[in-house]
């Protein structure tokens, strides 16, 4: 059996799936319910300082898009930090830890940007033995108006110099989270890095607007009829979030940089994506928003089983594996071709392939041969481009198939190149370097 | 339980009033809009739609179906009502497990293909309940158009040359309009009066003039129509039910089904409807399910469905045999009738004989069976009645008994069109009547403005 035990810049935890900071992990009652669950570590919903705490809208805080069958594909919410008292989270903490050893209990912290401010919480953090902190630098709504969250991320001298004070401060482990609404997350990773971080944790949540709605003309969610943009995140922002984690993972001057991977992650699949791209652990909420804490022993088993099937008996054989593969679009291999194929036998004759490819790609997919409706891939058009797969409703019905070297490529009438060539020697690049 | 439920012979009132009422109630209740937003997004909007190719009237379905799903059930009902103006009759009444919804790429996929019906019912009917027209006569033209018989070709037809500005005269036998929709359907298809319903909302869009109780060869003749109209569209359906020829048919008992049908329809108090306690029914059709199916629902004890061929024969749909099962009805194959056996001229049982296939040709066996039934119903057929169209003018021709016309609806005759299960070639179903009486009025449309 694969041993999926975590042990993440010094914090242990039973397995790497960790709830982030985010209204699941606001107080005792959750965090509890959220350990009996399995869950193997709980990152605390941000404590701000000590002093009357911030309040929250009254109306509605989040809102959502949908997939077929109203599948909730992406959240915002405008919930800013924890409203409760500072003095009462810190007991809860204490007692959680106490009666949880076993699993990973990191405090989410954002005070104003002074390092008195920080020197003054620390301190109270450490008194509840919690494994670890994480700088909550990525809030994009609100806090960040008031200089803090985002406002902080985005700057990353602010970030440098934040952790700084918390690394001189504290014994604890420092996680700094990062904002994806920049416009290289390398900067702020480089920066935090800079300031001695143990680790980032990222994505936080993207500034959006899900909707409007159209009868007030207002952005969803609607306070008495104006709204403000909040922060998104769930399955939708999954992607966003692998480039960001793949960029640092990768970035030569953040190398090795501990990572705890955060952006959508639904199921083990997801997860097992981000360790790949060089996550030590993965941090959820959205997922247990919408379907409550007991998805986690899907991810665990799921997880467990995918590492039994392919013979990696711990996270390190999988963390960062994928990461080389990672490149940049110019070292691609040119002389790579491939060539969509329709397995008819599961074929089900929807044409949605072929609507796609005629209007709006290469017009590679037949819609009718010999007088009927037949779907299937003319070679002599086809780019590989891929478009066909994603939009067909039938997984495995359509491969992309790559041609052999020394193959006719019936589109260029060219024969497959056995050697690896990118843009960088290419005759069309005017910038080309000699091949070696 | 009513008193009677076991009476012998043909009795009235052998259930209680909510037993009536739950049995005919709504076949398949309507989808709300939770269930449709949900069965919507099955829908994988395909290209060149293989159940927009499978629907007589070519209603774009993906499309009316991406419209439910983007909460715009009356631009949904539009996209119906362009191609089938009774898209709400056709949501309940069609096959659709033999034509869109068989079709469906997700009945390959995963056998369970799109509820296409019950979202087509469900736009139908948004735009029914909120009286949305969708249509404006155009122009005037002056022209004038007659129609014989006010049924689902004809009221198609209607409303098609109604749009282009023609002045439409329907000329209707019985007292109502609808036709089949009307007579012939069984009740729980179309529960609370649904097809009158339809025939006032179509009607709206005006410039139809719907004469009743006026039938063709009795109070007019072809020749009249036209002499006084610029065309003629001739949509008066089946009128003769096809004889067992089985010995002692005339006995009190035996009767056609689809009187029966149209009189159950017309019933304001099924309680008052007799039925037998033991009921045989001879066919294979929707029309022998739905005198079936009813029976039961009216409280027959035991129904029996004889059919002269295999069950692969019969041309009730599957769903439709099932239903007839599910409520508890008997089919037998391969009995065909010989003989009815009466007690004072009421009919007591029927002899039938049993059939076989031999080198293709169905042929008695020579054994028989005996079944005890207070009452039978002929459901092997409609035929066409010929004899008035005949007499005022040239005679239209007919090719296998029914009218003969072209692809566009055109009899041999000058000016005179024709549609629905009156004509050759048919499959007699509402959806068809509705395509074949929209495409002539656009032929007669052409032939009026050329």
């Amino acid at each position: 059996m694969a041993d999926i035990r975590s042990n993440f810049v010094g914090i242990k935890s039973p397995n790497p799936f960790w709830l982030a900071s985010a209204p699941p992990t606001d107080k005792a009652y959750n965090v509890e319910r959220a350990f009996k669950a399995g869950w193997g570590g709980v990152v605390w919903k941000t404590l701000g300082e000590e002093g009357p705490p911030v309040v929250n809208v009254n109306g509605p805080r989040y809102g959502a898009i949908w997939g077929a069958d109203r599948r909730l594909l992406g959240l915002n919410n405008i919930e800013l930090i924890t409203d409760r008292d500072l003095y009462l989270n810190l007991r809860e903490i204490k007692q959680v830890k106490k009666n949880w050893p076993d699993r990973a209990l990191i405090v989410s912290l954002m005070v104003p940007c002074e390092e008195q401010a920080w020197k003054a919480i620390l301190p109270l953090v450490e008194e509840t033995e919690a494994d670890g902190i994480e700088l909550n630098f990525g809030c994009p709504h609100g806090m960040s108006e008031r200089g803090m969250g985002a406002a902080v991320g985005q700057v990353p001298e602010y970030v440098e110099m934040v952790v700084r004070w918390c690394k001189q401060n504290t014994r604890m482990p420092v996680i700094t989270k990062l904002t994806p609404n920049i416009t290289d997350v390398r900067q702020p990773a480089r920066a935090a890095h800079a300031g001695g971080t143990d680790a980032v944790s990222l994505i936080n949540t993207i500034n959006s607007i899900t909707s409007v709605n159209l009868d007030n003309f207002a952005p969803e969610p609607t306070i008495d009829g104006k709204g403000s943009h909040g922060g998104y995140c769930g399955p939708a922002v999954k992607p966003i979030a692998l480039n960001m984690v793949a960029e640092i993972a990768r970035d030569p001057q953040t190398a090795g940089l501990p990572i705890s991977g955060i952006g959508g992650i639904t199921t083990w699949r997801d997860a097992a994506e981000f360790l790949a791209l060089g996550s030590g652990t993965v941090q959820v909420c959205t997922a247990a928003m919408t379907y409550g804490f007991k998805i986690v022993e899907e991810m665990i088993e799921g997880l467990e089983n995918w590492m039994d099937a392919k013979g990696h008996a711990t996270l390190d054989d999988v963390i960062g594996r994928a990461a080389p593969n990672v490149t940049d679009w110019q070292y691609l291999n040119l002389n790579y071709v491939t060539k969509a194929r329709i397995d008819q036998d599961q074929c089900i004759k929807c044409g949605r392939c072929h609507i796609a490819c005629e209007d709006t790609s290469h017009q590679a997919i037949t819609a009718m041969v010999d007088g009927k409706r037949h779907f299937e891939v003319i070679e002599e058009e086809c780019v590989g481009c891929n478009l066909c797969v994603n939009v067909c409703p039938v997984e495995g019905c359509i491969d992309m198939v790559p041609l052999a070297a020394g193959a006719l490529d019936k589109r260029t009438g060219e024969k497959v190149e056995p050697v690896y060539a990118n843009w960088t020697t290419h005759p069309n690049n005017p910038s080309k370097v000699a091949a070696e | 339980m009513a008193d009677g439920l076991y009476a012998d012979g043909i009795a009235a009132g052998r259930l209680s009033g909510e037993e009536y009422e739950k049995n005919f109630a709504d076949l398949h209740p309507p989808l709300d809009r939770h269930e449709a937003a949900v069965e919507a997004d099955r829908c994988y909007f395909c290209f060149d739609a293989p159940c927009t190719t499978a629907c007589p009237t070519s209603i774009d379905i993906p499309m009316f179906i991406r419209q439910i799903a983007t909460d715009n059930p009356l631009g949904s009902a539009r996209t119906i009502f362009d191609q089938n103006i009774l898209g709400g009759m056709c949501a309940r009444v069609c096959p659709t497990e033999t034509l869109c919804e068989e079709a469906c790429v997700r009945e390959e996929a995963e056998g369970k293909p799109v509820q296409i019906g019950r979202l087509q019912r469900y736009a139908t009917d948004a735009a029914m309940e909120a009286d949305a027209q969708f249509y404006e006569r155009a122009a005037p033209t002056g022209k004038s158009v007659a129609i014989v018989g006010a049924g689902p070709a004809g009221l198609a037809c209607a409303h098609r040359l109604a749009m282009h500005g023609h002045d439409v005269t329907i000329l209707e036998a019985r007292p109502k309009p609808g036709g089949l929709n009307e007579f012939g359907i069984a009740a729980y298809k179309t529960p609370n009066g649904f097809a009158q319903a339809e025939v006032d909302y179509l009607m709206a869009i005006g410039g139809i003039r719907l004469e009743e109780g006026k039938a063709l060869g009795r109070d007019f003749s072809l020749g009249d129509l036209t002499r006084d109209h610029d065309a003629v569209f001739l949509g008066m359906g089946l009128a003769g039910v096809n004889a067992l020829g089985a010995e002692g048919e005339a006995a009190d008992g035996v009767e056609s089904a689809v009187d029966y049908i149209a009189h159950l329809r017309q019933a304001r108090d099924l309680a008052s409807l007799p039925v037998g306690r033991r009921v045989v029914v001879i066919g294979g059709g929707m029309t022998a399910i739905d005198a079936a199916v009813q029976a039961r629902l009216l409280g027959a004890e035991e129904v029996t469905i004889c059919y002269r061929r295999g069950q692969e024969h019969m041309n009730a749909s599957a769903f439709e045999q099932d239903l007839a099962a599910s409520k508890g009805v008997t089919i037998r194959h391969w009995l065909q009738p010989t003989r009815i056996i009466a007690d004072n001229g009421r009919v007591s049982g029927i002899e039938l004989e049993y059939t076989a296939l031999k080198d293709g040709r169905l042929s008695g066996t020579g054994e028989t069976l005996t079944l005890r039934a207070d009452q039978v119903f002929k459901a092997i057929g409609q035929s066409f009645e010929a004899g008035v169209l005949n007499g005022s003018t040239a005679s239209v021709e007919l090719e296998g008994r029914r009218i003969k016309t072209d692809a566009e609806g055109r009899t041999s005759m000058p000016n005179v069109w024709a549609g629905g299960d009156c004509i050759a070639g048919g499959d007699d179903l509402t959806v068809s009547a509705v395509a074949q009486g929209r495409d002539a009025a656009e032929s007669i449309h052409r032939a009026l403005a050329g």
